[in-house]
């Protein structure tokens, strides 16, 4: 029990990171990666509402009528993820003002429903727990990959700390400002999941066409 | 049969049906909705007051730093007490007491229809005004008056903007301008929150020689000498943010808004 749990909380990690694998959760991955700190808030928000969310759906999944299972599913991640904004806006202030709309987009977020419906619905609460903290993180990974790229070469600073001076305060470093646009975390996804695929091979997916070269002289 | 044995014959029966059928169904997404429903209205109300009082805190820190009075090792609640709220009516320029100054919520006022007034004429594009606007007044060390905070707000591209603008005590000069609330896109229209923009408010001046508004937020070049206090660099890639700023300093500044005030203030005849 202990080994799998453990394989359900770092498979998501690289191996089948729900992001650059399974490709789901990518918007809110461009919304709020501009700034470590939020990416790390959102992060925390959505391994939370994962896995709490896993869990209850388990803990019912038996009763729950499949006629209307997506309903039922949505209805608890959207109460889950209206208690974090809840408990955002009344702890951590500053955060929720400058998350502001993207909390209450976690609902929408496919990582949370797909989990849901991909595991909890079939396994027991506490590896569905475990499976929603584990792709959780493997997102907050790479959400925290990209928010480090684009915080410090787009403003020059890691976590508000400048690290690297700029020209407008007094530095050298000239800020990329593409990299503060939300297009700019589509490249760098993009290089991430052309690194992680580098790095592991059997994550490449199998051509679906194959380019021919056509014969001359039809 | 007896009743009771009517009653738990159908508790039987609805038992054995499966899970898919319409009565379970029902059951499952009315209690499930209940269920929700208890934990988040519990939730709210639950955290209002601890919302409430960040929302509070949040206005005192942008009175503050609009003020200059601000660092982030200060303690807000201390240093705000310092400064004295009053309630200004906008149509004779003067304090008054008609509200309650440390409890009035003039953007509620300025919603309900015996507070507020609906504006003819509204460049800011704010529909209705406030009949009362609550002024931070912040004294010198002997007790004068330095510097007072007007309340501002107007729509820009996106969202109305909310902030305050500092005028020293001669009712001209702009000691700062800053916004606690506005949702104006990221980068472009959200840089009225960049800290090196607002430094070009500090030091302008709102009215001309003829007592006019002159201020202007405007993308032409600044005028060399005196005719450059009056102008404010409109933000890059920003058009319509900057208009919407440039159309609510005036509105504010102008007759609608505090020019009656800072006019009494200037004259002494307060």
């Amino acid at each position: 029990m202990a080994d799998s749990n453990k394989k359900l909380v770092l498979d998501p990690l690289i191996d089948n990171n729900p992001i650059t694998l399974q490709v789901l959760g990518v918007c809110s991955a461009l919304a709020v990666t501009s700034s470590l700190k939020v990416a790390l808030v959102m992060a925390i928000a959505v391994t939370l509402v994962t896995a709490f969310s896993s869990f209850f759906i388990s803990l019912i999944r038996n009763s729950i009528p499949s006629s209307i299972r997506i309903i039922v599913q949505m209805v608890i991640i959207a109460s889950l993820v209206i208690l974090v904004d809840q408990m955002l806006k009344a702890y951590a202030f500053e955060v929720s003002k400058t998350l502001s709309v993207f909390v209450g987009l976690i609902i929408t977020n496919c990582i949370v429903m797909g989990r849901a419906e991909a595991f909890a619905m079939q396994n027991p609460p506490v590896a569905s727990f475990v499976d929603g903290i584990g792709n959780g993180l493997g997102y907050g990974l790479v959400l925290l990959l990209v928010g480090i790229v684009r915080e410090l070469f787009g403003s020059g600073k890691l976590f508000g700390f400048e690290i690297l001076p700029t020209v407008s305060n007094g530095g050298w470093y000239v800020p990329n400002g593409l990299l503060l646009l939300p297009p700019s975390a589509f490249f760098v996804i993009g290089m991430l999941i052309w690194a992680f695929r580098t790095w592991k091979p059997k994550q490449v997916e199998p051509a679906d066409f194959k380019i021919v070269v056509q014969s001359e002289g039809h | 049969m007896s009743d009771q044995d009517t009653k738990l014959g159908a508790w039987a029966k609805f038992k054995a049906l499966p899970i898919d059928s319409t009565p379970k169904t029902l059951l499952v997404a009315f209690s499930l909705c209940l269920f929700c429903s208890m934990i988040v209205s519990g939730a709210a109300v639950y955290l209002k007051p601890v919302q409430e009082a960040n929302k509070a805190l949040d206005k005192k820190k942008n009175v503050l730093q609009v003020a200059g009075l601000y660092s982030p090792d200060v303690d807000i609640d201390e240093v705000f007490k310092q400064i004295e709220i009053k309630i200004v009516d906008l149509k004779t320029g003067r304090y008054t007491d008609v509200v309650n100054a440390q409890t009035y919520d003039q953007k509620a006022a300025s919603k309900d229809p015996s507070m507020s007034i609906v504006l003819t004429n509204d460049p800011a594009s704010i529909k209705r005004q406030a009949k009362y606007a609550s002024v931070y007044i912040v004294p010198t060390s002997d007790g004068s008056i330095d510097k007072i905070i007007l309340p501002i707000h107007g729509y820009g591209l996106w969202s109305t903007l909310y902030g305050f603008i500092a005028i020293k005590s001669d009712g001209n000069e702009i000691a700062g301008l800053q916004f606690y609330e506005q949702g104006e896109t990221p980068g472009l229209g959200a840089e009225v929150d960049n800290p090196i923009w607002r430094a070009k408010w500090p030091g302008q001046k709102v009215y001309g020689d003829d007592g006019k508004v002159k201020i202007s937020v405007s993308k032409n070049p600044k005028p060399a000498g005196e005719a450059g206090r009056f102008h404010v660099d409109a933000l890059a890639g920003a058009t319509l943010t900057s208009r919407g700023v440039d159309n609510l300093v005036k509105f504010w500044m102008g007759e609608q808004g505090f020019k009656l005030f800072l006019d009494n203030l200037k004259n002494g005849s307060l």
